[in-house]
């Protein structure tokens, strides 16, 4: 279900734990395993965790299935549906919506053509409103597909940056 | 000791107390969800808030622990307004459908919003709605909109059950209870979670609407499944029980009862039920009064024994019996001259009856056995005999004992094993001889067996370390064990194992009753309370030389014996076969020539002894259905009939008091054999089978629950078998192949099992599809498909 290279990575994870507590390494496994859907797939739909990678990661670590899955679905930055290529998370809270926060995130909406919390068509872009991420002074920042930060985005650094994004 | 004042009342607790722990030794109510005494803190309810001295804000009672000197108010204002803003919240989201809920009227969700809650809500928005989950056939989560997210459910099956099958998903007002996708709850103690659950969102899917709670009466009873005896509040309306329910018992089932102990009482109002006596005449079966059945009984009974003499007459009785009811039954043989008398249907191995001293028990009783530092459980499949202390054991791990398993396939536990030898039935005796030679090297001792032969692994090593090491040991042999074809050896070196290293041993009890059949005497080497009797034949012997009649008390030998193929011819060939049985079994119907209805326990008084030796008396709960009569009257009434003294009894208590009369139970119970040997070489190594009986066949009524029966435990059975078994025969998994034993056979799947040894084939007894198979532990030949 997951490549070598990321079984790798996860028991790099669970290393870092007692042997007997393979289940605190679920949130890196599960991170893992979506950083590597979100690498290879090839449509929105295999880009999230679903199920069954759910459930393999389960067994990796042998904890119960549902266990992973609370895991999942409590943090938000496990993307549990369909997702496009690149994922940008604008920051709405206070202070950067008082630097241009909300600004930026109708920016990037009127652009793509997409409201919030959708995917466009060709499945390239989904738009989400995010928490603080901790750079209020950077603001307005965006997150690209929940590793990359971007700092300051003016709509021309928006344009820049989508023009990235290809 | 802490000192601690609540509401005035000044009490001291040990050290590591909580404030409810304190609250409830005094009596003083708290109100709370989430806090169960048998659960770990998750204090995410608030419910009880209370307020405690100098701290600046209320505390969770269940969660705070007592300090010295601190003072708690449960109903001062700050308590009583913290306490009615949780309950606000609470019901902010909780719909009002109490009218249609099948939680009204035992609801504590109810029951406090009468006490803290307000009787109209400010709330106007719109409440949440959470779709509905499937759990099985069990439990009911259809309504999960009535979920305050106690989490108790989710905490029992980590806990108790030892796997999280139910779950929070998502978080905050998305929060929602579920099993993992497309799963459903499993555990054979699942039903708990209803009784768990403070509001309606976790129901009993066979009870919910079919009564209102208020409308049931409660009545005391016992379990009639397994060996443990769990305590059980039947409910009944109108002459029916309508659902079971746990009566807590500490030294037994604590607060929880199995899902067999909880469904199976569907089987006692199914359609199957016999409402009136039957007799076959040219193969044709028809109703009957009593007053005929019975004189056709006694015709029978006379005929044989007229032509072909009371040894000719063969008596086998279900250990799921009342003790009166097996106490009568084999006074009644005895005295009109039967000595063949056995309950042991399931047992393949009668070598241990001349040595055996007293009735075999646990060796212990059940808290013993949960307190023992270390355990060794041979040839048991825990989850499915006695489900309940496989959970106790589990827990009892947790609190550090050591677990060791020598079994025939490495069943998952759901719990952490000291050390294990997962090895075929024709090993196991060497497997326990094993230990025992460890055990022989560690005290410096001598056996009286003979262990030149025995070479002792390394998990043999560390499970007699484990024994002789800790302070309080039990070995104790499992249904497996003693069904197993070699059952007096492992006895013998069980016996020889505890003797040395300082340890219990005994016997997990298969059925209700099992050590009350063999206090009562249902065994052909001993009478009541072991008085010596004219040996008879036991029920290995009663089959495989088949006798003339047949007298079956509760009892369906195609599901009840060791070997259903041979049990069936036996009765096949047999001029009159006579069933006492509360259901008109096909079986029955095939093979018998009378079927007389007797009451299930629900419907009579009477007793069982559990495994622990400790007696249990209930009454019936409801009237007999139909024409069934109680066991112990039938018999009464054929003795009188059959010109039998001594049937004069006018009540149940008669009965009881007769027996009682004949000895004490407790210096009865003895597992110890005169004289011990086995043969400790593994047998020969052809390919044998492990049948185990399914966790709802165990006895007439659950076989007969049809939600129990809809479960996946219940489930038609496959074939497992270790790779090598299914390169050595050539096909692959999941294909179905033909499995061979005498002259029965049967076409079922083969799965490739890694928990399985190599040589055997394990393949369900007791199953309506695999009963034209003989013995559980003996060889099986694997035919391509």
């Amino acid at each position: 279900m997951l490549s070598a290279q990321s079984l790798a990575l996860i028991d790099r994870e669970v290393a870092k734990y007692p042997a007997d507590q393979k289940r605190s390494a679920v949130m890196g496994a599960l991170r893992i395993a979506l950083e590597e859907r979100r690498s290879t797939g090839e449509t929105p739909e295999a880009r999230c965790l679903n199920q069954e990678v759910i459930e393999f990661v389960a067994n990796y670590l042998e904890i119960p299935p549902v266990a992973a899955y609370e895991v999942a679905t409590f943090y938000n930055m496990y993307d549990m549906k369909p997702v496009g290529k690149y994922k940008i998370t604008v920051c709405t809270n206070l202070p950067c919506a008082l630097s241009g926060g909300v600004n930026a995130a109708e920016y990037i909406s009127g652009k793509l053509g997409i409201a919030i919390g959708e995917t466009s068509t060709d499945g390239m872009y989904t738009l989400l409103e995010g928490e603080c991420m901790g750079a209020c002074g950077d603001a307005p920042v965006l997150l690209v597909n929940n590793h990359s930060m971007c700092s300051f985005m003016t709509p021309e650094a928006i344009d820049k940056k989508l023009a990235e994004l290809k | 000791m802490l000192e601690i004042e609540i509401d005035g009342k000044k009490l001291t607790v040990p050290q590591g107390s909580t404030v409810m722990d304190a609250a409830h030794s005094v009596g003083t109510y708290i109100p709370h969800f989430c806090y169960h005494k048998k659960l770990s803190i998750a204090a995410n309810c608030r419910m009880c808030l209370v307020e405690v001295e100098k701290a600046p804000k209320p505390l969770p009672a269940c969660a705070t622990p007592v300090t010295d000197g601190m003072k708690v108010h449960t109903h001062s204002d700050m308590a009583k307004k913290a306490q009615a803003g949780v309950m606000e919240f609470l019901l902010i989201n909780h719909p009002l459908d109490c009218p249609i809920c099948d939680q009204g009227g035992e609801c504590q969700l109810q029951d406090l919003a009468v006490g803290y809650g307000n009787s109209a809500s400010r709330y106007q928005e719109e409440k949440r709605v959470v779709v509905g989950k499937d759990m099985g056939p069990l439990v009911s989560a259809e309504e999960m909109s009535r979920c305050i997210h106690c989490t108790r459910c989710v905490r029992f099956t980590e806990e108790i059950g030892g796997f999280q099958e139910i779950g929070m998903a998502n978080r905050s007002e998305f929060s929602e209870i579920l099993p993992f996708l497309g799963k459903t709850v499993d555990s054979e103690i699942s039903g708990n979670v209803i009784d768990l659950c403070p509001v309606g969102a976790l129901t009993s899917k066979p009870f919910r609407y079919s009564t209102r709670a208020w409308e049931l009466s409660r009545r005391k009873s016992v379990s009639p499944h397994d060996g443990l005896g769990a305590n059980l509040i039947v409910q009944v309306k109108g002459n029916q029980v309508m659902r079971v329910l746990p009566l807590e018992n500490e030294d037994i089932n604590e607060c929880w009862i199995a899902d067999r102990d909880r469904f199976s009482y569907e089987g006692l109002n199914s359609a199957e039920r016999l409402q009136k006596p039957m007799i076959k005449h040219d193969g044709k079966w028809h109703e009957a009064d009593w007053q005929t059945a019975l004189e056709y009984v006694v015709k029978g009974l006379n005929g044989v024994s007229r032509d072909h003499g009371k040894d000719a007459i063969g008596v086998l009785a279900s250990p799921h019996s009342t003790t009166e009811e097996l106490f009568m039954v084999q006074k009644l043989a005895r005295s009109f001259g039967v000595n063949n008398v056995d309950y042991r249907l399931r047992r393949s191995d009668f070598r241990a009856d001349a040595a055996q001293q007293g009735a075999l028990w646990l060796g212990s009783s059940i808290v013993e056995l949960a307190s023992a530092k270390s355990v060794l459980v041979v040839g048991s499949t825990q989850r499915q005999e006695q489900p309940l202390l496989a959970s106790r054991l589990r827990q009892a791990v947790k609190k550090g004992s050591e677990l060791n398993v020598i079994h025939v396939a490495d069943d998952a536990l759901l719990t952490k094993l000291n050390a294990k030898l997962i090895v075929s039935p024709q090993a196991l005796v060497n497997a326990l001889a094993q230990v025992l030679k460890a055990v022989v090297a560690i005290k410096s001792g001598e056996s009286a067996i003979d262990l030149a032969a025995v070479t002792v692994s390394a998990d043999a090593q560390r499970i007699a370390d484990s024994l002789c090491g800790a302070e309080t040991a039990s070995v104790v042999l499992g249904n497996v064990a003693q069904h197993h074809p070699a059952f007096s050896e492992l006895l013998s070196l069980a016996q020889e194992i505890a003797r040395l290293s300082g340890a219990r041993f005994g016997v997990l009890a298969e059925a209700a009753n099992s050590v009350g059949a063999e206090l009562v005497g249902a065994v052909p080497t001993r009478g009541v309370f072991g008085a010596a009797v004219s040996a008879g034949l036991n029920a290995q012997q009663m089959i495989a030389e088949p006798r003339k009649a047949y007298v079956l008390l509760n009892t369906e030998v195609e599901f009840d014996s060791y070997n259903p193929q041979a049990a069936v011819a036996a009765m096949k060939s047999a001029e009159t076969v006579i069933a006492l049985t509360a259901f008109k079994a096909e079986g029955l119907l095939d093979y018998a020539d009378v079927l007389l209805p007797i009451a299930p326990f629900s419907e009579t008084a009477g007793s069982f002894v559990n495994m622990e030796g400790r007696l249990q008396t209930f009454n019936g709960v409801v009237r007999p259905q139909g024409e069934a009569r109680p066991a112990w009257k039938v018999l009464r009434v054929l003795g009188n009939m059959l010109g039998l003294s001594g049937f004069e009894y006018t009540s149940v208590e008669e009965v009881r008091a007769e027996w009682q009369g004949k000895g004490e139970i407790a210096p009865s119970l003895n597992n110890v054999l005169a004289s011990v040997s086995a043969n400790v070489q593994p047998a020969a190594s052809a390919l044998v089978r492990v049948g185990e009986v399914p966790l709802y066949q165990a006895d007439a009524i659950c076989r007969r629950a049809s939600s129990l029966q809809a479960t996946r435990a219940a489930a038609v059975p496959v074939a497992h078998a270790a790779q090598s078994v299914l390169d050595a025969a050539g096909v692959q998994s999941g294909a179905v192949v033909v499995l061979k034993q005498g002259e029965g056979q049967v076409r079922v799947a083969l799965e490739a099992d890694a928990a399985l040894p190599a040589g055997v084939v394990r393949l369900a007894t007791a199953h309506p599809t695999t009963i034209v198979l003989g013995g559980m532990f003996d060889p099986i030949e694997i035919k391509q498909g």
